[in-house]
């Protein structure tokens, strides 16, 4: 089947897809967008977190189908046209929370999503809102550090603005 | 921030620190921009356009013959390309790190749950997928070997491997054992001279990496007949010294270089697809892409070897200890894999960070129909430190004596002997380890008035609102060797070359070393640019071209290639100022390189490097060998087995709730010496990395075998820590120099793995006053088991 969609503010398509295809293969093998992660395929480590509609989702656990006509948004889309990294991304770079890195695109589109509901989060709600996402390099105080230091640089731009 | 760097009391050399970015600072990781954006390339999402995907067919039987392969149905499937057995090898059929035991493709007989035992490469993922279901084989079942006692009992039971194939080290079903004697042994004229002795029988489970980067690569067949394989793994050359054999083609021609790692920890250590993808690659002349699926994973790589110990150690009245006598037996599974070196590691490390005049120690790997272990972090340190630390509590139990104090009284330092008879001609501060990790603050008591759940046991499973809650600290401390052992000529090659590029001198770097997450590259940067004065440092993606780095394991890649890339960076500075030398005739014997020019410390900057290097570029390539070790004696285990130790000492703060028997780690601590922080955000990284991997191992992570069946083989059943499992992991690093290492730095990602798991555990019985002599702890252990010993 042919799956259309958007990815990343740009529409996409896909032909031959086959009906039991996730959007996660469909975004890796098949339109160039390899930063969502395949690491457990089973929607239990959060690595291929992307926004289906707004709403982080597992792509791994979406059918190709379900998203004819939707709004994709994955890790690529978090960086801005010229490539600038968004905020939660920077702040992920300088906190020393990127190891590996394989986990790291998940938890960037589940920390955005965390901090556009709730720009200071206390550290139980970071906890709360990441459990979904395994790291197995960092022992997640540096990821901790990161969602801080993100949700510090959210409140001091919106006092800026 | 829980973090804070304290300054040794030495130092070993002056740091002639380049910039913020030299070593001692803290610069971000060069991959670190590409990995936020999702544009770095790991060995998973390698990509061409004429790529077929392979997969494999794997035993569902522990153990069985093969009596039949039919690929015909297989082969029929529209988009397959290539169905293969071990008749299409087209060279030897057998490989392996030590023991060359394992074939790339079953032979007649299988010998683990999960061997492979044929391949496909077809059009897409799915169809290989279906092509594999129609391969039929026939077994003849036969029954796993499974226990200690079936594999010692090899008559009864018979032989995972016959007695002919394999023996190089072992008998029956043994796979390696090491022995060793120190002082009198332990007789009974020994025993009698302590007043009180303890005995325990403990069993570790096996844990599993569990990195989460699948096992993947790229195999590209080359037009001379070669083959151009990407790939993750801890080291390019060993891959290719095993898998040139069995492609029937010269190592030459098999070229490697590092795709993206997701985490490694040991598991990429061994060879998982690279074979597999590169004979299909072979067969059809076209790209080949694996990927393993997460439950292939658990399948396709070895784990920690499971083990069951058995610990009696004697003490006098007042704390010192007179003798320990230890047995440790350690499940090898079907293959030997790196089994004879996790041997040699639990004999020489597993009486602890402690003196003991007395000494006997008997450790051994068994063949098994279980799945094959191997390495991970910690390397047969980990099972080891919890049965020695365990013991070490019970013994200050009976003593009546402080379990930190305890440890402090028998701890070893630098100018002790190691039980194998080797001096430790380094700092070894244990007892200072201890020391400041009980001196850290303890974190608040649970605030029964503000509660929330999400802090409890249970936690957002809304078990309990703080009723049967009762919390417990234990404390620990473990020792772990640093490099590889035993004779090994342990080597790292680094090839540095120093041109101007746009008007600014540039230093590139090239090893083979395998960046798998630990930072090693930033590191290697920071290196140059202290060494050559430079801003600008270039890293070469790592491949075979240049020579071997060793392995991304044991605690090795900085002291080794990092040694390399300094000895090689150092070259190149003698090289550029001897080239000033003739040219200008200077003759000031102190010179350096500095913001970019050669500098004199009388008399200032003397040329700038653009000037003097013009358009010549300096490229040199050096190895850093470490100084040599023996093997240990098979009988006594004496020997000057390892080159460098290091320390981690824990405390744990855990809250249990005892009625449904749920444990929530609240704090754990880590003090451990470094010898050299080169870059501490990375350093304490890695700390808190081995900690959490030990959590795991002490509370939820095993992998059940049953019947040499894998039951779990999957991230919903085996269980990692997640952020809400974790703690806060408070870390103070210490920094004391060894002279004999590049920059006094000492190997750090494992030792606080070793050390962490029985903080968590004496924690636990701490708060529940229960014996847990087996982890990880689960909670039927907490609701079903007797008291411990007082």
């Amino acid at each position: 089947m042919r799956v259309t969609f958007t990815a990343n503010g740009k529409p996409v398509e896909a032909d031959d897809v086959w009906e039991g295809e996730s959007l996660l293969y469909v975004l890796r093998e098949r339109v160039g967008l390899p930063g969502s992660k395949n690491a457990c395929e089973q929607g239990e480590c959060g690595s291929c977190t992307v926004y289906l509609d707004g709403v982080p989702v597992c792509s791994c656990l979406v059918a190709a189908g379900q998203v004819q006509d939707r709004e994709v948004r994955t890790v690529e889309g978090l960086s801005d046209e010229q490539g600038e990294l968004g905020l939660v991304q920077q702040a992920f770079v300088d906190a020393g929370a990127v190891q590996c890195g394989f986990c790291t695109p998940g938890l960037l589109v589940q920390t955005d999503a965390l901090l556009a509901k709730d720009a200071q989060p206390s550290d139980n709600d970071i906890r709360e809102a990441l459990s979904g996402n395994l790291c197995r390099c960092t022992g997640y105080e540096k990821i901790m550090d990161a969602v801080r230091l993100a949700s510090a640089r959210t409140c001091e731009r919106a006092t800026s603005e | 921030m829980s973090t804070r760097t304290i300054q040794g009391q030495k130092n070993l050399q002056n740091i002639n620190q380049a910039s913020k970015d030299g070593i001692g600072g803290s610069p971000l990781r060069p991959d670190g921009n590409l990995k936020v954006k999702g544009e770095f390339a790991y060995s998973s999402d390698l990509w061409h356009e004429d790529m077929l995907w392979g997969m494999a067919l794997r035993s569902p039987h522990p153990r069985a013959n093969i009596l039949s392969v039919d690929i015909a149905d297989a082969l029929k499937v529209p988009g397959v390309y290539a169905v293969l057995t071990h008749e299409d090898i087209p060279g030897t059929k057998y490989y392996g790190l030590e023991i060359q035991d394992q074939p790339a493709l079953a032979i007649d007989k299988v010998r683990y749950h999960g061997e492979a035992i044929a391949l496909v490469a077809a059009d897409h993922p799915e169809t290989a997928r279906r092509a594999v279901k129609k391969i039929k084989v026939e077994y003849e079942v036969l029954t796993p070997i499974t226990t200690e006692e079936q594999c010692l009992d090899p008559e009864t039971h018979g032989y995972v491997h016959e007695p002919h194939e394999f023996k190089s080290h072992g008998y029956g079903n043994i796979c390696h054992e090491q022995k060793l004697v120190s002082g009198l042994g332990v007789t009974d004229e020994v025993r009698a001279l302590a007043d009180v002795i303890v005995k325990g029988s403990y069993e570790v489970g096996m844990q599993d990496q569990a990195f989460l980067g699948p096992e993947s690569g790229l195999a590209v067949p080359a037009e001379d007949g070669g083959i151009d394989l990407y790939i993750a793994t801890q080291w390019l050359h060993v891959d290719r010294q095993q898998m040139a054999p069995v492609l029937a083609l010269p190592e030459e021609k098999v070229r490697l270089t590092l795709a993206g790692v997701g985490g490694a920890f040991g598991g990429r250590e061994d060879i998982s697809m690279q074979i597999h993808a590169c004979l299909l690659a072979q067969h059809t002349g076209k790209p080949v892409k694996i990927v393993y699926a997460r439950d292939e994973s658990f399948y396709g790589h070895v784990h920690r070897h499971p083990a069951r110990m058995t610990y009696e150690h004697g003490a006098t009245r007042d704390g010192k200890l007179v003798f320990a006598d230890c047995r440790i037996v350690l499940d090898g599974g079907a293959y030997a894999s790196a089994s004879p070196a996790v041997v040699g590691n639990a004999a020489s490390l597993g009486h602890g960070p402690y003196v003991i005049p007395n000494v006997k120690m008997h450790a051994i790997a068994l063949y098994s129909n279980n799945p094959s272990c191997g390495a991970m972090r910690g390397f047969g340190a980990v099972q080891a430190a919890f049965g020695y630390e365990t013991q070490m509590d019970r013994l200050a139990a009976e003593l009546g004596m402080d379990p930190v104090e305890l440890r402090q009284l028998n701890a070893m330092s630098e100018g002790d002997f190691m039980p194998t008879g080797q001096q430790i001609d380094s700092p070894a501060p244990v007892a200072e380890l201890l020391r400041r990790v009980k001196d850290m603050p303890l974190p608040p008591p649970l605030d029964t008035e503000h509660l929330d759940v999400r802090q409890l046991p249970g936690a957002l499973s809304n078990t309990s609102h703080g009723e049967g809650i009762v919390r417990g600290v234990g404390y620990s401390v473990g020792i772990k060797n640093v490099g590889f052992s035993e004779g090994f000529d342990d080597y790292s090659t680094a090839r540095v070359r120093l041109e101007v590029i746009g008007g600014e001198p540039v230093a590139m770097v090239h090893t083979a070393m395998a960046e798998v997450g630990q930072g090693g590259v930033t590191v290697h940067a920071q290196i140059a640019r202290t060494e050559l004065g430079v801003e600008q440092v270039t890293i070469h993606p790592a491949n075979t071209e240049v020579g071997s780095a060793g392995s991304t394991s044991a605690s090795r890649q900085t002291y080794m290639t990092g040694g390399a890339v300094k000895l090689a960076a150092e070259a190149v500075k003698q090289a550029l100022i001897e080239k000033g030398r003739r040219r200008y005739g200077w003759t000031q014997h102190d010179l350096t390189l500095t913001g970019g020019k050669v500098v004199s410390p009388s008399t200032g900057a003397l040329v700038s490097m653009v000037d003097l290097l013009g358009d010549e570029a300096i490229d040199l390539t050096r190895e850093h060998h470490h100084r040599p070790t023996v093997p240990f004696d098979k009988e006594t285990g004496q020997g000057f087995g390892h080159v460098q130790y290091t320390f981690c000492a824990n405390r744990a703060v855990v809250d249990v709730d005892i009625e449904l028997g749920l444990v929530k780690v609240v704090e754990l601590t880590a003090v451990q010496d470094v010898g050299k922080a080169l870059n501490p955000l990375s350093v304490v990284g890695q700390i808190q990395g081995g900690c959490t991997q030990a959590l795991g191992l002490a509370v939820m992570e095993e992998i059940i075998v049953k019947d040499g069946k894998v039951r779990n083989a999957s991230f919903t059943d085996y269980l990692i820590p997640t952020i809400l499992d974790t703690p806060p992991i408070p870390v103070e690093i210490l920094e004391l120099p060894d002279p004999h290492a590049p920059y006094g730095l000492r190997g750090v990602g494992e030792a606080p793995t070793v050390s962490a798991t029985p903080s968590i555990v004496a924690a636990i019985r701490n708060a529940t006053g229960l014996a847990l002599n087996r982890i990880p702890v689960r909670p039927e252990h907490l609701t079903t088991e007797a008291p411990g010993p007082k």
